[in-house]
């Protein structure tokens, strides 16, 4: 028994090892139905960036980290843009208790960020996210290349040094 | 025991060498394998002064409740399962879930046309009043249907939905119609998209409308009453309608639903024979630097599951969330609000302003303010004749009007919260709060057992970056009441180093309590490293009792009192 067990957890760390592997990297977003803050229809499918990279951020109007996540990079988002063209879109897994509250909270925070709403988290259940705030980064091509859950201040330094990487041309490890 | 956690090792493995075969295979190009997991274990110590001993841990000190998801997704063709296992299930989540398996699996293929699930899926119709499945991993809920879900999409703009299916029961397999059988059937058009000549105008409107009846085997049920059996004749289908619209012009967006349901005589509703009726509208405008939102919900005896004799959470079919603000600062949230299904009124508005970098208000850094008042009311109720008392079993309970409130206030929450950056290193956010709780209707006493806890709450929570990298973070709360357990205090050091680090401390002293015994400290250590997607937290303490709620649904969580470790991953 003990032998089994062993050889069980070592096929769970080498498939861990192999989570780098290209299958498991989103090499196109899933395709699900979600809304904009006005309520109306936007495709998963439609988050794109001329060719330029993406930053995906799940989070919710009750989250207190993923606040303070997209309040600090409101912050420097303008200089962002204008340095690299990254597009931040902003997907709320707000359920119907608050969904209605996303969009006077986006504007009345001043955040420019595209923010949508999944609000029975269609769009967080097809990225395997769990806990929020959880952050994905796209390559241009659309591909995910870097995914990190929780925020601490400092990460968006992190964060925006990948995405000039990825202008350069340089590999995400 | 040991042969459980032996099968949870060998199906956690299998779920990952799953993706591994797939891999070295690598059948055919263009397939991806995705997948998530958490483990949530503790070991749990006795704590005399909270009530908790070698008898109400019964041996059982270590714990876990664990999941394990993979998704397999091949061109328009998507398959997954999820493997969950209690062993047995930490304190404060339901016995019932004790045990392993897999109580979500799902095939499915879409495209343009049409989309296809076989087995368990969530779904939602419009605002979830007659339809909504979900999953709450951190409450434990878990009302998916098994069955089958098609959509369909004729044409731009137009989307059916049909729903058929068995919700989730714990581990309790479906058969010989042991609970209900749902069946849904929902329409949803975007008008703007539909009408090429709207597709530019001004006014966007989107129309929708649902039907979900549920069939419950059983025409008749014996209730004693006063001394004698009383033979209920019951519905076996019961269905719920309705629709809604949502128009939208440049800032201001109105959207309502509104449901009906048929008489629905459970164990929630005592047995009466009242049809159901719900309302949801919300107003909102926003532009850049104001946000403004009005809500406001009626709802009258619509508790809707598919088991008409449960009475916890499980089984919902539809989804009636409390209008009430979301607080998650812990004093902010000692007394949470959650929809009373049999009948409430309430409404609630928010006001979010920003003022910019170098404005008056706003001066070097910029200044926000977010405020919010709700407030939800009983309904006023009437005798349906003399000889009927309100809410009689076997009867059709009472009568009352459209948005009826009665004079019985179930909870109101006035809060202010101000968001302030000083220089570049510090960031404050402070918050006050008056809220008023009626703990007998919430937490379901009978009345007067405890009446109603008026409470103020005030909280600054302020983070100081140290550097790029470092940054320490304080909250100091008070919460003052003359009802209940009296005046709070609580504080929390947290520190985090970016990307991967936290270390936290946090306590909270109800100093205020009557009984001098029960002035306690609870206070928690924790610590936690994050790494990609992947976060591992470790921290160890006294938790209070309390209510936990996450959208509209909550649960109650005892006392404890030991070291908890929470994985979770996602690749």
């Amino acid at each position: 028994m003990k032998t089994l067990r062993i050889l069980l957890l070592l096929c769970l760390i080498s498939s861990v090892t192999f989570a780098q592997e290209s299958i498991f990297n989103y090499k196109k977003l899933p395709s699900v139905k979600l809304k904009t803050v006005k309520g109306l229809p936007f495709s998963s499918d439609s988050i794109t960036n001329n060719g330029k990279p993406i930053i995906i951020s799940f989070w919710a109007t009750w989250c207190k980290p993923c606040v303070r996540e997209l309040t600090t990079i409101a912050d420097v988002y303008d200089d962002w843009v204008t340095e690299t063209g990254v597009k931040l879109y902003a997907i709320s897994v707000d359920d119907s208790r608050s969904m209605t509250l996303v969009g006077p909270m986006v504007n009345g925070k001043g955040w420019e960020y595209t923010v949508l709403l999944d609000p029975n988290s269609d769009f967080k259940r097809a990225m395997n996210v769990g806990p929020i705030p959880h952050t994905f980064l796209l390559n241009g091509k659309g591909q995910v290349v870097y995914q990190h859950t929780s925020f601490s201040e400092g990460d968006e330094l992190n964060l925006i040094e990948m995405v000039r990487k990825l202008n350069r041309g340089e590999e995400i490890k | 025991m040991k042969s459980q956690i032996c099968y949870f090792l060998g199906a956690i493995s299998i779920l990952f060498l799953l993706p591994v075969t797939a891999r070295s295979q690598d059948v055919i190009k263009g397939s991806e394998v995705h997948g998530s997991m958490q483990a949530d274990a503790a070991y749990y110590l006795t704590d005399p002064k909270t009530g908790i001993t070698d008898s109400t841990l019964a041996g059982k000190l270590i714990r876990m409740n664990s999941f394990a998801e993979v998704n397999y997704s091949l061109g328009n063709f998507t398959a997954g399962m999820r493997f969950e296992a209690y062993l047995p299930p930490l304190t404060g989540y339901d016995a019932q879930y004790n045990g392993t398996g897999v109580p979500y699996w799902y095939v499915n293929y879409k495209n343009n046309f049409i989309d296809v699930t076989a087995g368990n899926f969530y779904e939602q119709f419009g605002y979830g009043m007659m339809l909504r499945t979900y999953q709450e991993w951190t409450l434990g809920f878990d009302n998916s249907l098994r069955g089958v879900r098609v959509k369909v999409m004729p044409v731009k703009g137009i989307t059916f939905k049909g729903v058929y299916g068995v919700q989730r029961y714990y581990w309790e397999p479906y058969k010989d119609y042991n609970r209900g059988i749902v069946k849904g059937f929902d329409a949803d058009f975007y008008l703007n998209d539909i009408f090429t000549s709207l597709n530019d105008a001004k006014v966007k409107l989107t129309l929708g409308g649902s039907f979900v009846s549920n069939y419950q085997q059983g025409t008749t049920k014996d209730i004693p009453y006063n001394g004698q059996m009383l033979a209920l004749k019951l519905p076996e289908n019961v269905s719920n309608y309705g629709g809604r619209f949502n128009l939208n012009i440049g800032d201001f967006n109105w959207f309502t639903e509104y449901a009906h349901k048929i008489n629905d005589p459970s164990s929630l509703n005592n047995y009466i024979y009242k049809d159901g009726d719900g309302l949801f509208t919300n107003i909102s405008f926003s532009k850049p630097g104001l946000g403004i939102s009005l809500m406001s919900k009626w709802i009258d005896n619509m508790s809707y599951k598919s088991d008409r004799s449960v009475s916890n959470n499980m089984l919902n079919i539809n989804y009636l969330p409390a209008i009430t603000k979301e607080h998650s600062y812990a004093l902010a949230s000692m007394y949470p609000y959650s929809t009373q299904p049999n009948g409430e009124v309430g409404l609630s508005g928010t006001v979010t302003l920003h003022f910019a970098k170098k404005s008056p208000l706003g001066g070097k850094t910029g200044l926000s303010v977010a405020a919010n008042f709700s407030q939800v009311n009983g309904l006023q109720k009437k005798q349906v004749n003399d000889t009927t008392f309100i809410g009689q079993i076997g009867t059709l309970g009472y009568k009352s009007g459209f948005y009826a409130a009665g004079d019985n206030v179930y909870y109101q929450d006035a809060n202010i919260e101000v968001t302030k950056k000083f220089g570049k290193k510090w960031k404050g956010i402070f918050t006050y709060l008056y809220q008023t709780y009626n703990k007998d209707v919430i937490e379901s006493h009978a009345p007067g057992d405890f009446g109603t806890v008026y409470s103020q709450i005030g909280i600054a929570d302020i983070a100081w970056n140290i550097t790029k990298k470092h940054t320490l973070r304080w909250e100091v709360q008070g919460l003052w009441t003359k009802q209940d357990k009296g005046n709070w205090v609580a504080g929390l050091v947290e520190l985090t180093i970016s990307p991967a680090w936290f270390v936290s401390v946090v306590d909270q002293y109800n100093y205020g309590n009557t009984d001098a015994t029960q002035r306690l400290n609870y206070y928690t250590v924790s610590a936690g490293y994050t790494n990609h997607s992947t976060r591992i937290a470790l921290s160890y303490g006294r938790q209070r009792e309390g209510i936990i709620c996450v959208g509209g649904v909550c649960r109650y969580v005892p006392a404890t009192n030991g070291l908890t470790l929470t994985i979770t991953g996602s690749f």
